[in-house]
């Protein structure tokens, strides 16, 4: 044996990982939040401490009005996903009976890159697009609908389509875990079953839920490629000022503030979520 | 009888939800009209036959080739070791090396992608296909770490004892018992990790330089409708790719838990 103790193998053995990872984070956080405190003119850096940044991105109304869109579209995106989602993982633990197969079939489409699945409802979605013209094609409709694309709506559904496994896979584990005799007693005392699923099945599937709302709602505040190719300049988020900022504008310690922005709020919402949501929890039980 | 509910009506329309986009790619890529629209003018593969003769898009596949068997390699050497040391070892602070770990999933993609970018930089880093496999290699590791540990968790601990008993050492043992068992999860972690790293677009975007991989590529294509056409059929060889490699890790993966002990 190398090591004597069962605890410095494991630290050895986990190192090269824990020390990757936790490097790749910590590093680029620390350059971050002193970029934000930087300032640039031009191409030169000025390294003097300064909130400027804040206080101009603040102040700026495209940021403010960025930065909130980007968490009400996440905050739709995650509703609009989770409550899809709900009844097909409702649906695979209850009541299929081929459970593996229906799990295998939600993940396939979802082993393809995100940039092509994107990309395609770009194409359904225009106004040329293959939406438009079978529904033309079928009589349906005599002009093409202008609403489809190039806004939130566009990005809400692409994104509730782009998210489907996160919310189903959760939701599926925490309804796989009720007791079915706790089903069993709420109908024996008389539950109908509505009643019985918002009083048992509901209240108890709440961590799954909560689950999958981070898993949606905290990558979507920061999600690029969705607003860039559907959002149009209706449905942009902050994540495209952000990205403008690192490239065309070259405006580092402003990009630096703005993202530190985005992870702040989407730290605030999520905390202020998850506690209420727990409480809500406990409030129908 | 069982009568068909609402519910299970429901069921089949969301897989129609989930499969039609994805399956307008391949269809359009044989259309022979370049609007992307109905109905198909015709059926070609002429798209196709155009894709060989880019320059630009071979070596973009070549960068991806490149990256994803390299971080394919890290990642899992990396998540090897870790998950070993998670299932098989407990010390203190696991939980949280194992949350650390698994962190790369839940940080928005811009965040990680400029904030590695400002990093690498900052350490002398110009952007390349290096500092792609770096970013890649931190994506990629919380993949390779729970298909491995779960790899491992399937593994009778009292093989490795057996075999240290028998007087054969650590690394020996490692070679002899250890990895032939893990070896599908190792298997499917490779591809898996691969896979990650082939598809993954923003943090190439921001960290590739003038070296695209081959999403990056796609990307500079979309905007230019005439390049549609060999978007699409570009697009939906990826589409396929991506799901047999998914498809065989999936396989590896159920192997490594199904895996007895002759």
């Amino acid at each position: 044996m190398i090591f004597r103790s069962e605890a410095s193998r494991g630290y050895t053995l986990s190192a090269p990982a824990t020390a990757y990872v936790g490097f790749l984070v910590a590093a680029p956080l620390l350059i971050l939040i002193a970029y934000s405190f930087w300032t640039q003119t031009y191409v030169t850096l000025d390294k003097t401490p300064t909130l400027k940044n804040y206080r101009d991105a603040f102040a700026d109304p495209l940021v403010r009005h960025l930065m909130l869109r980007s968490v009400w579209i996440a905050g739709a995106v995650t509703i609009a996903t989770v409550a899809l989602a709900y009844p097909i993982a409702y649906f695979i633990a209850m009541k299929a009976r081929k459970k593996t197969i229906w799990l295998l079939l939600i993940t396939i489409p979802f082993w393809s890159s995100y940039l092509l699945r994107v990309f395609a409802w770009k194409l359904i979605l225009g106004f040329n697009g293959v939406m438009n013209s079978a529904l033309l094609m079928l009589g349906l409709i005599d002009e093409p609908l202008d609403f489809l694309l190039y806004n939130e709506f566009a990005v809400v559904l692409t994104l509730a389509h782009a998210w489907a496994p996160f919310a189903i896979l959760p939701i599926y584990v925490s309804l796989q875990k009720i007791d079915p005799s706790l089903l069993e007693a709420a109908t024996d005392l008389g539950n109908s079953p509505l009643q019985r699923f918002m009083r048992v099945t509901l209240p108890l599937t709440i961590p799954g839920i909560i689950a999958a709302c981070l898993i949606i709602f905290i990558p979507t505040v920061g999600d690029y490629v969705t607003p860039a190719l559907v959002g149009g300049s209706d449905g942009k988020m902050i994540a495209n000022l952000i990205q403008v900022q690192f490239g065309a504008a070259n405006n580092w310690p402003l990009g630096a503030t703005l993202s530190m922005i985005a992870m702040l709020s989407v730290g605030f919402v999520a905390i202020v979520f998850v506690i209420t949501a727990t409480r809500l929890g406990r409030r129908i039980r | 009888m069982r009568r068909p509910s609402t519910l299970t009506a429901y069921a089949f329309l969301y897989l129609v939800f989930l499969y039609l986009p994805v399956l307008f790619l391949p269809l359009f890529s044989f259309n022979s009209g370049t609007i992307v629209a109905f109905p198909i003018k015709g059926w070609t593969l002429d798209w196709y036959r155009k894709l060989g003769e880019q320059d630009t898009l071979i070596q973009a596949l070549w960068n991806s080739l490149g990256v994803g068997t390299v971080v394919a390699i890290l990642s899992t050497a990396m998540g090897l070791f870790a998950a070993r040391a998670f299932v098989r070892y407990r010390f203190r602070g696991q939980r949280a090396a194992e949350g650390l770990v698994m962190l790369p999933l839940v940080i928005p993609g811009i965040i990680v992608a400029s904030s590695m970018l400002v990093l690498f930089l900052f350490l002398g880093l110009k952007p390349s296909l290096l500092t792609v496999v770096l970013g890649h290699t931190f994506l990629a590791l919380p993949f390779s770490v729970s298909i491995l540990k779960s790899a491992f968790d399937d593994f009778d601990a009292s093989l490795e004892e057996a075999s240290y008993d028998l007087g054969v050492g650590v690394f020996e043992t490692f070679r002899r018992v250890t990895l032939p068992v893990v070896s599908p999860g190792i298997v499917a972690s490779l591809l898996v990790t691969f896979t990650v790293s082939f598809d993954e677009f923003v943090l190439a975007f921001f960290l590739s330089g003038n070296q695209p991989t081959l999403p990056v590529y796609i990307w500079s294509q979309i905007r230019f409708p005439a390049k549609l056409p060999n978007v699409l059929a570009l697009g939906s060889i990826l589409l396929l790719t991506s799901v047999l490699l998914l498809v065989l890790a999936e396989y590896f993966r159920r192997r490594s838990s199904a895996s007895e002990v002759q």
